[in-house]
């Protein structure tokens, strides 16, 4: 009864959804235009939604064109898996550290680590540069990966830690009294029924990973063959006439996978999103 | 486990207990691993920072020169790029929870259709950011992209307008590809603050014949506001440390106009090789930051007393 809206009030709604909607979707299918025109035909005035000289060409010329394509792509998603497992292994244990046990120095460091989280990369590229470069990391996966990990490490503990405090700690009292170790509980009993609270960061730290690959590749690798996508895309069109077409075209294909991913798990991306927050 | 306590004490674990019970390393052992990463990769860089900032470090090596790279900094228009960066920000933080609220609103009404919305809103911040920057720079294209040609078209543009050729167009051009990033997550945050309201509340509003608008003011926004303050200065910080957006659109050009404090230590650190500069710049950022740390954990403490009350 309360939610019964009147005509006029629909209208509203949907109206407002429209243009929400044509602000957030209208780089993507201006995007899609452009990868479907030929070069040349790209530019034409007045301005049109639909031509009729439509055709896929740019989505094979760019193989060529752009020769490490899909060696960018495969770099993106194996530095954006490895920032993950990095991070949650690093993730999972101080989460639980700090969501189940009282010690000297603990709120204070979970404070710290809830600082830490305001510092964005960029502040720190100078050291950052120079400790990737004594470490003889410069141009190496390694030095993409590390960093985003690093980064990506404060707000994983944060969500983590809040679904650790979820879980009942009778589990754990229920093994202690059974003999077991803290180690073996966390490792057999803990870890097992928090596994879905472990995906849900896996899969925000993941999006993240993929989605922030810029700053770090761009600053410590000029490795070609190492490249990200994102990074390999500006310097591959930064340095000439951009091909637009073929530029759209890549782009259309390498976000692909993350939407995929989105579309499959948005549930669990928005809970995930959102859960850490809403509690209070 | 006689005690119950909220979480497992460690000082009272050892069943000797008393002042000298040994120290359970237990837990600090569990935060070896990211101690050891955050230690290295953030503490030790933001250490790193401050004593370059005294230095001239630069390629050929570095020495001790105290204040001077502060005095420095104001000698050029590092006033404006300060000014800039925070208009930037609160523009960008505003546009953003307006539209978030907004958003929020629609998503939470309860109408056929709304989870294809819910969906369709989040692409923006799903999809690498880089890659939607270089949707944008299409758009911003002066002869041919999207805005330029609508406006043509419809007639408020005389010719082809270059948004990213311009101090002042840039600078908008950039805040609007950032609030287009930002806003789906501020709008979905928001929507889960709305969910978590009781409907009684609303329902027991409505039998006293509130009506839609009035609901909405009495009783959803005093309720999520607290909400809408963390998201603002959550957003805040993330917009001063953006770098990505600003970087592939103009690079902090047209003549600087697009230049805030990151772009600006990013030039001077790493395009100019002058680290000690950089890092003098890198510690304003620091210390602008803890201004905002201290807003939010006094956010923080508030909410957690009301909270308590």
């Amino acid at each position: 009864m309360i939610n019964k809206y009147r005509w006029w009030e629909l209208c509203l709604i949907y109206t407002g959804m429209l243009i929400f909607l044509a602000f957030v979707l209208a780089p993507f299918v201006e995007a899609f235009k452009v990868s479907l025109r030929p070069l040349d035909g790209l530019f034409s005035i007045p301005y049109r939604f639909l031509d009729d000289d439509m055709t896929f060409a740019a989505y094979r010329e760019m193989w060529t064109n752009v020769p490490n394509l899909l060696r960018y792509m495969v770099n993106s998603f194996f530095i954006a898996c490895s920032v993950t497992v990095l991070a949650l292994l690093c993730i999972v244990p101080a989460a639980y550290s700090f969501a189940r046990f009282e010690y000297r120095g603990r709120d204070s460091m979970l404070g710290a680590f809830l600082a830490i989280n305001m510092v964005g990369a960029a502040v720190l590229i100078i050291p950052l540069y120079k400790l990737m470069l004594t470490l003889g990391l410069l141009n190496s996966y390694a030095s993409m990966i590390i960093p985003g990990a690093a980064f990506s490490v404060p707000t994983g503990i944060f969500l983590m830690r809040s679904y650790f405090l979820r879980i009942p700690k009778e589990l754990e009292e229920a093994a202690y009294v059974d003999g077991a170790s803290r180690l073996y509980t966390l490792w057999r009993v803990i870890l097992p029924v928090s596994l879905p609270g472990m995906m849900v960061v896996a899969i925000a730290t993941f999006i993240t990973a993929y989605a922030q690959q810029f700053l770090f590749a761009l600053t410590f690798n000029s490795r070609d063959e190492l490249k990200p996508l994102p990074v390999g895309l500006y310097d591959f069109f930064g340095h000439q006439q951009v091909r637009w077409n073929e530029l759209m075209a890549a782009s259309l294909i390498g976000i692909a996978p993350v939407l995929i991913v989105y579309i499959f798990l948005q549930k669990y991306i928005v809970d995930g999103l959102t859960s850490g927050a809403v509690k209070e | 486990m006689s005690e119950r306590a909220d979480t497992y004490d460690a000082t009272a674990a050892d069943p000797d207990g008393g002042l000298s019970a040994r120290i359970d390393w237990f837990p600090y052992l569990l935060l070896l691993p990211a101690f050891f990463l955050v230690a290295t990769i953030v503490a030790w860089p933001l250490v790193e920072t401050f004593r370059l900032s005294f230095t001239d470090a630069s390629m050929r090596g570095e020495e001790f020169i105290g204040f001077e790279n502060y005095v420095e900094i104001f000698d050029d228009d590092f006033t404006e790029v300060i000014q800039r960066t925070f208009i930037w920000m609160f523009a960008s933080v505003g546009l953003k929870v307006l539209l978030g609220i907004f958003g929020a609103v629609l998503l939470n009404a309860a109408i056929p259709g709304r989870v294809i919305f819910r969906i369709l809103v989040m692409p923006p911040w799903i999809v690498p950011i880089a890659i939607g920057v270089f949707m944008w720079g299409w758009m911003y294209n002066g002869q041919f992209g999207m805005i330029s040609g609508l406006g043509q078209n419809i007639g408020i543009l005389d010719g082809p307008f270059e948004f990213l050729g311009y101090q002042t167009s840039a600078f908008i051009a950039t805040i609007v590809t950032d609030v287009w990033i930002g806003t789906p997550l501020v709008a979905i945050y928001l929507l889960a603050a709305m969910q978590s309201i009781p409907t009684e509340l609303y329902e027991a509003a409505w039998t006293d014949g509130a009506g839609r608008f009035y609901r909405f003011r009495r009783i959803t926004l005093p309720l999520i506001a607290p909400s809408v303050a963390t998201m603002a200065l959550l957003s805040a910080i993330w917009t001063f440390n953006s770098f990505d957006i600003i970087w592939i659109l103009t690079e902090g050009g047209p003549r600087g106009a697009t230049t805030t404090m990151i772009i600006d230590t990013y030039k001077t650190a790493i395009s100019r090789f002058r680290y000690g500069e950089g890092a003098a710049r890198a510690v304003m950022i620091l210390i602008c930051l803890s201004l905002f740390a201290a807003c939010y954990l006094g956010l923080l403490s508030r909410l957690q007393k009301r909270g308590k009350a």
